[in-house]
Parts: structure tokens; C-alpha cells; sequence
């Protein structure tokens, strides 16, 4: 039986982590994918540093949900790879890059809608528990240890997202914004040092939204990396550090938010006409 | 129609909620009168007050040995198909392992003539069902839904027809003279013998409770979540760290390793195993005893193995207009089938989670959305 001694560092690290800027988490390195003649990333580059929230925005269909799924290892990139902490997360199994400290939410909520909010969440921090067939049947010290573990880092998961009193209700019978927090909790409880929100704030009221804006700087203030892939631009623009532009698979700005509002090519792909900016 | 099934539903409800809230000192009273229930359901003695329950047209202990290997069988089948929603058509065939090693290890007319005696070759009948389940599960698994169906299916076929055609397992022959569990009373007769079926029902009973407590305490543990959120959603669960094949590889292994101890212990008492004794025919039913009592459920589960090898012996030795019933057992048990899945799809003791599924497809189809 291995020990747990490896899994505190790590949580470690992104505490310590949090304030040293400038140093790339994941770098994603002339990363191109292609489904059949469909170029859905093309030669996209572009780093992302310790302790900042990076939004990741385009239009529709412009790569960023597939970007997306290239660095949580869902898709395999075609050429070029991606890096996390310096070493080459492409081809990886899924699971393994989830415990080397990559987590992500769904733009489509994909909970385990048939378990508890406190179990959904228990999943995530199951992720780094090493109890086996054999210590769960026979109850064995190390069941009981990562069971309190688990539970009580999932109640303070949830108090931490604001769903604390639906802790023992089906993740299905939550509410549209509660079912996010959840996933979003879910996700943290996997200790990651990088968290890819993919679309947090799709079909939020204005006021949900609000809401969420101190959530993420709150995750950030946890030592946590965030990648944001957002439409809402006033989203966007309000909480992220830098901003990378993608439309038709391709980097087309990479910059502070100010800068990427500003940008001639940004507005003319994204923005369209700038009618909020009147 | 709809007004009974709910008020079925509410009242089962209503049994569970005061199960949650009653005291510990309760819930073993309860557990603890069931269990006494069921060790002294083979005596006659107990079993003559019961009225219509006992069966007519059979040995009431054979038949109660019978129910408990089912209830066996469905609650593995519940690990792989309620827990982890893989849905295996060849469950039986690992059921069908567990006896041909036994019979192989044991019998004199066996090529390997080893002649081991039964408690001897129970771990070796264990461990080469679950290497069984692995060896299937390995290349299978990474299968879903359907093809994972259709591959199980060729598995249980697979063995079926190596037992039919394989000299080694010598077809309808078989192989005979496999002996008895061990153990003697104080005047020296053995405890399984051949005319009482009773000891072995305790036994297998015996073994039933054992293996509930062991699936009851993997089902609330890691590995019971990550196998339940594999069920929910296999690629968000990979996502949250979950390693679903090995532990859809577990699943199997442990299902696997609890059909081969019922073929063991099925083995132990028939005494003789042949090819016949493993029709496709059983995978089918004890897969519909699972659904029928409520897949993902434990109790469900143990029901509806026992309601399903229950009704089909209480047939047996019932006539009707002339007609004997037991002869039309498949029929009346496909009807029985149809008619669940249209009132009642979520089987007879739903898993929670499951029972609510249902109820909310039901409001979606009324709402239209």
C-alpha cells in the first residue's frame, strides 16, 4: 500500500503558487486539431501564468469549447501539444490529468444527477483517494480516514459555493444556478491547480452573474488558476486578468481586456458593430 | 390504475422513511426477525402455518435452495448492471465457470482426475471466475451500452457451447459424483447429504448475508461512487479523476466472483453438472429478476431473484382447467415482464434515485417539454 504523503504538495504548491505571476502553468504550443477536413484549432499558441484568471473568448464555433477539450485531454490534438507544470499533458489518459491538477466544469451541466450534492462533490475529492476494493469491503482504517476526509472537505466545498443546505439533495433537483455552484465545487474538490470553467454563466440572469463574479475571484484567491471561457463580454471583461481571442480556430488577440476591447480585429470578428461600447 | 401504484408507491415510501428514522436498537430487531425468518423457513414445523406460501408441487427446502442461489445470482448481476449500468446478457455464463471448476476439480470421471475435495476447490472455482470476468472485461469494456450487450452474450454462448462440445467438459455426460460441502454431525452422518436440501439453503443463505454485508459496504465507499457515477455519466466521471475502466473491470470481477461462488455452490449440492444446466435462457431471467425488483436497489434486487425463482416453482404441480401451469411458467412470465415495464419500469422496490428518474420522465412526457 502506497502512502498519501504525495497528495498535500500539490494543494501545497498552488498556495505558494499564488502570488509568483509571470511563471506559465499550461502552454499550449502550436496546438492544431482537425476532425476530417474541419480545421477546429489552427496553430493556436498561447500560455497561461500562475495565479491569473485568463478568459478564453471567440464566436460561436470559433475553437474555444475544443480548446477546451484538448487540454482536459478529451480531444487529442492533431499537432503541437500542450503543457502543464512543464510536462507534456497531450495523449495523456483523462483521469491523469485531472490528479496532476486540471479540473473543468461543463457548458452543458454534467452532473451525476442521480447522486446526493454531497456525493457528486465526493467524486471530485475521491479523485486523489487510493481506497481499494479490498479496504472498502473490509472497512479497513484508510476507508474511514478518506471517507471523513472527503466528506468534510465536500461540506466546506459547498458552504465555499453557497449550497451548503442542499448537501443531501439529488443533484437533479437542484436549481439551474445551484446545479453550477455544484459543479463547480465538484471540480475544486479534485484539488486543482488549474480550473477551466466553460461557460460558468450560460443562461444566468443578470443577477446570477453578479453573483458568480466574486465566486471566481474567490477561487482565484485560493491559489487556483482560472480559465474562463465566457460569452458574456461584460463577464469577461470584469474578471479576467488577460484575454485570449479565438475565431475560426485561430489566436487572433492575447492581451489585457482593455487592450483585446480595443483591438481592430477583435471587434471586427467578435464585437461586430460596439454597441455596448457606445 | 395510476391512484394504486401510487398509493403502492407512497406506502413503500412510507416503510422506507421509517426505517431511516427508526433507532439502531429497532433496526436490528427487524433485521434481526427477518433473518430468524428465513433460517426457519425450511421447517416444516414453521413453514406449515403459512398457508398457500409454501410450494405444492415440489420439496419446499430444494425450492427455497433454488431461490437462494437466484437471490445470489441477482445480487451480483446488481453490482454490474444497478451499480455500474453495464448492461451484461451473459451473467450466467460466470455462474456456469464456478460449477465446471468445481465439477473439473472434483469429479473421478474428470480428466484431471485430482479428485480435490469440494472446500478445496471453491477458492480455486472463486479466483478462475473472477480472472473469467477480467479476461472478458479487459477487451469488452471499453464498450458501452449496446455492444457491451451483444459481446456478453457471445461470452455466456461461448461457454455454453464449449461445455456442449468441449471433450474436457464432456457435453450432456457430464460429470458426476462431485462431492458434498464438508462437515458431520456427532453421530457421524454428514450435514449435506443427499435427501435434505435444507443445510445447503442455510448455507448459501449463510453466504447470501455475508456477501450483502461485503457489497453493502462498497456500495457507500469510493468504489461504490465512482461506479454509480459511471452509470450517471462515464465522461464526466473520467474527467473528476474517476479511472472507470478499472473500476468498471472491478465490477465485473466482483459480479463474476459471486455468480462463480452460486455455480459452486450449485455444484456442491446437484452433486452432477452438465451441459444442460446453462441455458441462455437463465442470463434472461435472472437479468429480468434484477430489473423486475428494481435495478441498483439491494433489496430490490434480493426480491426480485427470489419473487422470479419463487413464482416459476409455485407453478409447478398447479393445474388449471386440466392445463398443468408450471408448462406455460415462460409464458406467464414474459406477460408478467410486459406488464411491469408498462406500470412499473423502475422495477418493484426502486432504487430512490431511480424511482425519482422515472417520476420525472413522467412529468416531463405530461408537461410535453
Amino acid at each position: 500500500m502506497g502512502d498519501t504523503t504525495g497528495e498535500g504538495t500539490q494543494a501545497q504548491v498552488a498556495a505558494d503558487t499564488a502570488v509568483q505571476a509571470h511563471e506559465p502553468l499550461l502552454e499550449v504550443d502550436h496546438v492544431t486539431l482537425r476532425f476530417g477536413g474541419v480545421v477546429a484549432l489552427d496553430d493556436v499558441s498561447f500560455t497561461l501564468n500562475k495565479g491569473e484568471i485568463l478568459g478564453l473568448i471567440g464566436p460561436n464555433g470559433a475553437g474555444k469549447t475544443t480548446c477546451f477539450n484538448a487540454i482536459t485531454g478529451i480531444y487529442r490534438p492533431t499537432q503541437g501539444e500542450i503543457r502543464f507544470q512543464g510536462v507534456r499533458i497531450t495523449g495523456k489518459k483523462r483521469h491523469h490529468i485531472t490528479r496532476m491538477g486540471i479540473a473543468r466544469t461543463f457548458q452543458n451541466i454534467r452532473l451525476f444527477p442521480e447522486m446526493t450534492a454531497l456525493e457528486n462533490v465526493m467524486v471530485g475529492a475521491d479523485a486523489h483517494h487510493k481506497t481499494s476494493v479490498l479496504s472498502a469491503v473490509f472497512r479497513l482504517p484508510r476507508h474511514w480516514r478518506e471517507e471523513r476526509e472527503g466528506r468534510e472537505k465536500a461540506e466546506q466545498l459547498l458552504e465555499f459555493v453557497g449550497i451548503r443546505h442542499r448537501i443531501n439533495d439529488m443533484a437533479r433537483n437542484l436549481s439551474y444556478g445551484e446545479q453550477r455552484r455544484l459543479e463547480i465545487a465538484r471540480a475544486l474538490a479534485t484539488d486543482p491547480t488549474l480550473l477551466c470553467l466553460d461557460e460558468p454563466a450560460a443562461g444566468f440572469t443578470p443577477a446570477e452573474k453578479e453573483q458568480l463574479l466574486p465566486l471566481i475571484r474567490a477561487i482565484r484567491d485560493r491559489g487556483i488558476t482560472v480559465l474562463l471561457v465566457e460569452h458574456d463580454m461584460k463577464l469577461v471583461m470584469g474578471v479576467t486578468d488577460r484575454i485570449v481571442v479565438l475565431d475560426f480556430g485561430k489566436k487572433i488577440a492575447d492581451g489585457p481586456p482593455a487592450a483585446v476591447r480595443e483591438d481592430p480585429r477583435v471587434i471586427a470578428a467578435y464585437l461586430g458593430v460596439p454597441d455596448d461600447a457606445a | 390504475m395510476r391512484s394504486a401504484i401510487d398509493r403502492v408507491r407512497a406506502g413503500r415510501e412510507a416503510v422506507g422513511a421509517w426505517w431511516q428514522r427508526a433507532p439502531r436498537g429497532v433496526r436490528w430487531a427487524v433485521l434481526g426477525a427477518v433473518i430468524v425468518f428465513f433460517y426457519a423457513l425450511p421447517n416444516k414445523e414453521f413453514y406449515q402455518y403459512l398457508g398457500p406460501i409454501p410450494t405444492t408441487g415440489s420439496n419446499f427446502g430444494q425450492v427455497l435452495f433454488t431461490i437462494s442461489i437466484y437471490v445470489l445470482l441477482a445480487v451480483g448481476l446488481n453490482i454490474v448492471v444497478g451499480y455500474a449500468g453495464l448492461l451484461d446478457l451473459g451473467y450466467f455464463g460466470f455462474f456456469a465457470v464456478g460449477a465446471y471448476t468445481v465439477a473439473v476439480l472434483t469429479s473421478p470421471v474428470s480428466d484431471l482426475n485430482t479428485q480435490w475435495p469440494w472446500l478445496v476447490a471453491l477458492p480455486f472455482a472463486l479466483i478462475i471466475t473472477m480472472v473469467s470476468g477480467v479476461l472478458l472485461g479487459m477487451p469488452t469494456l471499453r464498450l458501452r451500452g449496446d455492444y457491451l450487450a451483444i459481446v456478453t452474450l457471445g461470452f455466456a454462448e461461448m461457454i455454453r457451447l464449449a461445455a456442449t462440445s468441449s471433450e474436457f467438459l464432456r457435453g450432456q455426460r457430464g460429470f458426476n459424483q462431485i462431492p458434498h460441502p464438508p462437515g458431520r454431525y456427532a453421530d457421524g452422518t454428514p450435514v449435506f447429504g443427499v435427501l435434505d436440501p435444507r443445510p445447503y439453503y442455510w448455507l448459501v443463505l449463510t453466504l447470501i448475508i455475508l456477501v450483502l454485508i461485503g457489497v453493502r459496504n462498497l456500495s457507500r465507499s469510493r468504489v461504490g461512487r465512482a461506479w454509480v457515477a459511471i452509470r450517471e455519466d462515464e465522461d464526466a466521471a473520467q474527467l473528476m479523476g474517476v479511472p472507470t475502466f478499472k473500476f468498471k473491470l472491478w465490477a465485473f470481477a466482483i459480479g463474476a466472483l459471486i455468480g462463480g461462488l452460486a455455480g459452486a455452490l450449485f455444484a456442491g449440492k446437484q452433486n452432477f453438472v452438465n451441459s444442460q444446466n446453462f441455458e441462455l435462457l437463465n442470463s434472461i431471467i435472472i437479468l429480468a429478476a434484477v430489473i423486475f425488483g428494481g435495478s441498483g436497489n439491494l433489496v430490490g434486487a434480493i426480491t426480485g431473484g427470489a419473487l422470479v425463482a419463487y413464482l416459476v416453482e409455485r407453478l409447478r404441480g398447479v393445474e388449471l382447467f386440466g392445463w398443468e401451469l408450471y408448462e406455460f411458467r415462460f409464458m406467464f412470465f414474459g406477460a408478467v415482464l410486459i406488464i411491469m415495464m408498462i406500470f412499473r419500469p423502475q422495477g418493484l422496490i426502486p432504487n430512490r434515485r431511480r424511482a425519482a428518474e422515472f417520476a420525472d420522465r413522467r412529468r416531463e412526457v405530461t408537461v410535453g417539454g
